[in-house]
């Protein structure tokens, strides 16, 4: 009960503060901008289509692209809304008002990620919402469409608990956003250090790098394989943002 | 263990690194009972607070809430317990009404119990004409209200306030004040300040510490007592030498101030004053001021604090 109290406080203070309505006017500026550019591309491509087999439709040839783009961007933005989660409140008292309520750590660090899951959540709805304008004048494979969010989903979820853990290690927003960015950039890029190693230890860095999953699931490919690690990283990362607030009331 | 504790707190220990902030406190606050924390900057009174209500984990010792260990069962103990820390923990982007309304949530209350009770609180702290208004916009005083609304909304036996008084003007003092007065006739109130007449207008019992130990316990009948006169200062227009002063019983020094004025330093003696007044008419001493000088709950404190008398 109490931990959707505190998402909806969280939710609602998000609404409140205008980086997070900054955060979602360029997001969606960037991907209605990467949209028309493939839109571009597609209508190019389009008279050859038909001549092709196993050509790529609509949906993979706009809408993937897009979405892709859309998470390059929230890797961005995801650090800045995530950052005052708790060193906000740590830093103007008011983390004392959860402390001090019968309430757990475990249920403020939920409350907390989950109140910033719905603000994604609506994040991942208005991004939607612009292939969806395709539907005016064609069709789209929304097995596809469907399976892109859930991805874009699924990496906001793991940069909501990156961010939520790093936001427990410092009373310094700033501080917060920089390291998580920090962290998330090698998660994106983990695939790099793969290209030069040993045949036997490539897929494991393939495997720690959020893009492959992400791109799977961009092909359509919903593999409880993909879906199991985000959770794991979503698990993880909150486990820690739990233990670091436990921590902080011992130490100081 | 008492029936009627509501908080004990046995040998309470913090450390900060090398820092020994609290060492080995004991306490106990009874239902009804207003008690005071006074004490230095640095005293300990905020972590021992802090400990109490389970902000800060001891480094050693056990806090008792209404019977439950705070470290075994913290939300069994929590719900029991209001707590205004120094810095008011508001949302300032909230109004008054979203934010109490969040805190009775979290305490547990629901809709309809949740809406009286702010209704209630919010008349007891005189916050009826802001509670639409943000906390961010609200002057200093208010918000101080709104985080005394706050520790006090969910009804707990134990309200904890941390210099509950800063920051606000006189009129607004007295009103906290009485307000903390008819908190104590139900719940277990402990305040810490440094403001000593507030000590003296609100608490039934009063606790200075000093680096990070208790130096007074005491309540304030008993102290009153040891703020019994010990000297008197006598203004005669005449007066006699002051081998015939320092003859009157009981009187063990005489200081002479300037020509007409003289302070005696004597032991407890409550017909003192009355002796000098018929010593000065039967030998026409020209008394026109006799002022018993009682020591200040200042004065206790600093002697306390400093190790050395007034």
């Amino acid at each position: 009960m109490n931990v959707f109290n505190i998402a909806a406080r969280e939710l609602r203070s998000l609404f409140l503060s205008p980086l997070s309505w900054a955060v979602l006017a360029v997001t969606q500026a960037f991907v209605a901008y990467a949209f028309l550019v493939k839109l571009e591309l597609f209508l190019q491509l389009k008279p050859h289509l038909p001549g092709l087999p196993g050509a790529p439709g609509l949906t993979a040839i706009v809408v993937a692209p897009a979405l892709k783009a859309a998470g390059m961007v929230m890797l961005l933005a995801a650090p800045l809304v995530t950052m005052r989660l708790v060193s906000e409140e740590r830093r103007s008292g008011s983390l004392t008002l959860l402390l001090s309520a019968p309430i757990s750590m475990t249920e403020i660090v939920a409350g907390k990620f989950l109140g910033v899951m719905g603000f994604f959540a609506i994040t991942v709805a208005v991004i939607v919402l612009t292939p969806l304008s395709l539907l005016a004048g064609g069709t789209l494979d929304f097995g596809l469409l469907a399976a892109g969010a859930l991805g874009l989903l699924l990496l906001m979820a793991s940069f909501a608990a990156v961010g939520l853990f790093m936001s427990t290690l410092t009373a310094h927003p700033a501080v917060a956003a920089i390291a998580t960015f920090g962290v998330l950039l090698a998660l994106w890029n983990m695939d790099w250090a793969g290209t030069g190693a040993a045949e036997g230890v490539r897929p494991l860095f393939t495997y720690i790098a959020v893009t492959s999953h992400f791109n799977a699931l961009l092909q359509g490919v919903v593999d409880s394989a993909d879906i199991v690690y985000y959770l794991l990283v979503v698990a993880s990362f909150l486990a820690l943002a739990v233990r670091r607030m436990d921590a902080m009331r011992v130490g100081n | 263990m008492g029936e009627r504790s509501l908080v004990e707190v046995a040998n309470l220990h913090r450390r900060y690194g090398d820092v020994h902030a609290v060492q080995g406190l004991n306490f106990r606050l009874d239902r009804g009972e207003v008690l005071g924390f006074l004490g230095p900057n640095g005293a300990g009174k905020t972590t021992t607070m802090q400990m109490i209500c389970g902000v800060l984990a001891p480094s050693e010792g056990a806090v008792h809430i209404g019977g439950v260990d705070l470290l075994e069962d913290p939300i069994a103990a929590k719900r029991q317990l209001g707590y205004l820390p120094e810095q008011p923990p508001l949302y300032r982007e909230l109004t008054v009404d979203e934010y109490l309304r969040y805190c009775a949530q979290l305490h547990g209350l629901r809709n309809r119990d949740a809406a009286a009770a702010i209704e209630e609180t919010k008349t007891r702290c005189g916050l009826e004409h802001v509670g639409r208004r943000l906390i961010g916009n609200l002057s200093k005083g208010y918000r101080q209200r709104v985080g005394i609304a706050q520790a006090i909304l969910h009804r707990p036996p134990v309200v904890v306030l941390d210099e509950p008084t800063v920051g606000l003007d006189p009129i607004q003092i007295r009103e906290i004040r009485e307000l903390m007065s008819e908190l104590g006739d139900d719940h277990g109130v402990i305040l810490s300040t440094h403001i000593l007449a507030e000590v003296q207008a609100v608490c039934d019992r009063v606790q200075i510490l000093h680096e990070g130990r208790l130096v007074l316990d005491e309540d304030l009948a008993q102290l009153s007592k040891k703020q019994q006169p010990r000297s008197t200062r006598v203004r005669m227009r005449r007066p006699p030498g002051r081998e015939v002063l320092a003859g009157l019983a009981a009187v063990t020094s005489v200081e002479a101030l300037d020509a007409e004025t003289f302070r005696l330093h004597h032991g407890e003696d409550e017909t003192l004053g009355e002796r000098i007044a018929a010593a000065s008419a039967a030998g026409d001493w020209g008394l026109y001021e006799l002022v018993g000088e009682s020591r200040s709950l200042e004065e206790i404190f600093v002697e306390l604090t400093f190790g050395e008398g007034p």
